[in-house]
């Protein structure tokens, strides 16, 4: 069987399961309405520290649901010993990582395609005209946090203090990517178009490629524990 | 099919295996027998390959496992307390998920036998979140028979199973051998194990105080035997 199938197995397998327990789902919507009250308390109706404000917002509210989704992307792994049962399976068990990687980037964006039109919504901010743009950075941005994510969440999913420890390790690495993220989110809802972010957008995919390398090389060992 | 020499497994300074030396030929069965904490579910990770001893060697199928587990994997099913079973999956798409994932044929014939040998078929579409422990047990069982192990590692296979689903395994375990297969179980159950193993083997405190042929060894002697040993263990 090739090493794409297997992924794709993977892939399929967490959606499904996704799709019918909606565990992580309902839990990250209901996160996300909260966050956006919290801001609202918060910041209250002063438009100017709002835009000033808004990037690093969105983001902490993309950090902190993927802390919540990706911290638990292992646990039906968990269940009934099947993390034991993906070891005993031949192949290179990086497979499983890039199909575990893949449902955790689908759910990601599907809580930040939320976030972002609640967000345009509660505070009346035009996030339509710069949405393309956006995109490219929330893309770059959501395989960057989610590569370290579910690398750190296969390896604190055995671990007893697995809640404080996974955004212990997570939060320091994601520097990077917070720094460009929000640094090309701010530029592009200023009016700026993304030729001026390229700079950002190239420390994003180079610290995508260096995470994504690393989670491939070093799964099966994590697998293995 | 199985030969393991001399297996010691250590976490820091607490020894959980020491020293234990067995073999197995093809076609037969060994009930692992002793008390909590033993090490019997240790030695069947062992044999697994989801543990690295801390010396000794083992070679399952004329391969060394301790090297090589990548190789030595496709010969095992392990059917272990878990079961391996994804709970949000019908028991149809659990099968067709690990039988893709090992690499072998997922064909919608041959899920339907191997869940009609499980007597799971009337149940094949529902999600396994309303299974009991037992047909969990056989869920487990019939990954097995897909993978078309040749050697079988059971641990507490017994276990949340009633009498019609003990006498059920016994039934798998008989067949399975007769097919050739090597079957290593871990078990409390001393009756159930003396029904189906060739041979009968004791652990406690991490060592094997006992390894017979299970013939002409009946279930009062058996008791007696496994009272003295593992009350006598240190």
């Amino acid at each position: 069987m090739t090493y794409a199938r297997r992924a794709w197995i993977i892939f399929h397998k967490d959606l499904l399961v996704e799709r019918r327990s909606k565990e992580q789902t309902n839990a990250l919507l209901f996160f996300c309405l909260l966050l956006l009250f919290l801001f609202q308390f918060a910041l209250g109706p002063d438009r100017d520290r709002l835009t000033a404000a808004l990037p690093g917002l969105l983001w902490l509210g993309f950090i902190l649901a993927g802390l919540l989704g990706l911290g638990r992307s292992f646990l039906a792994e968990r269940e009934n010993d099947c993390w034991e049962g993906l070891r005993l399976t031949p192949g290179d068990k990086s497979a499983i990582y890039l199909g575990k990687l893949a449902g955790n980037c689908v759910l990601m964006s599907a809580v930040e395609v939320v976030l972002v039109v609640l967000f345009g919504v509660f505070y009346n901010v035009d996030l339509w005209t710069p949405a393309a743009p956006l995109a490219v950075v929330l893309a770059l941005g959501t395989v960057g946090l989610a590569s370290v994510g579910t690398l750190f969440a296969a390896m604190t999913t055995q671990v007893r203090a697995r809640e404080l420890l996974f955004p212990v390790l997570l939060l320091p690495v994601q520097v990077p990517v917070l720094l460009a993220t929000v640094s090309a989110t701010q530029a592009l809802l200023l009016g700026q178009p993304l030729g001026d972010v390229a700079h950002w957008l190239k420390l994003l995919a180079g610290a995508d490629a260096v995470y994504l390398t690393i989670g491939l090389l070093t799964f099966e060992f994590v697998l293995e524990g | 099919m199985i030969a393991a020499q001399d297996l010691r497994k250590a976490y820091g300074p607490t020894l959980v295996l020491d020293g234990v030396s067995f073999a197995l030929a093809q076609g037969q069965c060994l009930a692992l027998l002793g008390p909590n904490g033993a090490g019997k579910t240790t030695l069947l990770r062992l044999l697994a390959t989801l543990l690295r001893p801390t010396s000794g060697s083992l070679r399952v199928g004329g391969i060394d496992a301790v090297r090589e587990p990548d190789r030595v994997r496709p010969l095992l099913g392990v059917v272990a307390h878990g079961s391996y079973v994804y709970e949000d999956l019908t028991a149809r798409e659990n099968l067709r998920f690990w039988e893709t994932m090992r690499g072998g044929d997922a064909a919608p014939v041959r899920l339907a036998a191997a869940l009609a040998q499980v007597e799971l078929d009337a149940v094949a579409e529902e999600r396994v979140r309303t299974f009991s422990a037992g047909m969990k047990r056989r869920l487990g069982l019939a990954r097995v028979l897909l993978a078309q192990a040749r050697v079988l590692l059971l641990d507490e296979p017994f276990t949340g199973l009633d009498r019609r689903g003990q006498k059920w395994v016994n039934e798998f375990l008989l067949a399975f051998k007769a097919a050739g297969g090597t079957a290593v179980l871990a078990t409390h159950s001393l009756g159930g194990g003396l029904a189906v193993a060739d041979r009968i083997a004791i652990l406690g405190q991490g060592r094997l105080l006992l390894d017979r042929p299970a013939a002409g060894l009946s279930s009062e002697e058996l008791h007696r035997l496994y009272e003295s040993l593992t009350e006598a263990a240190p």
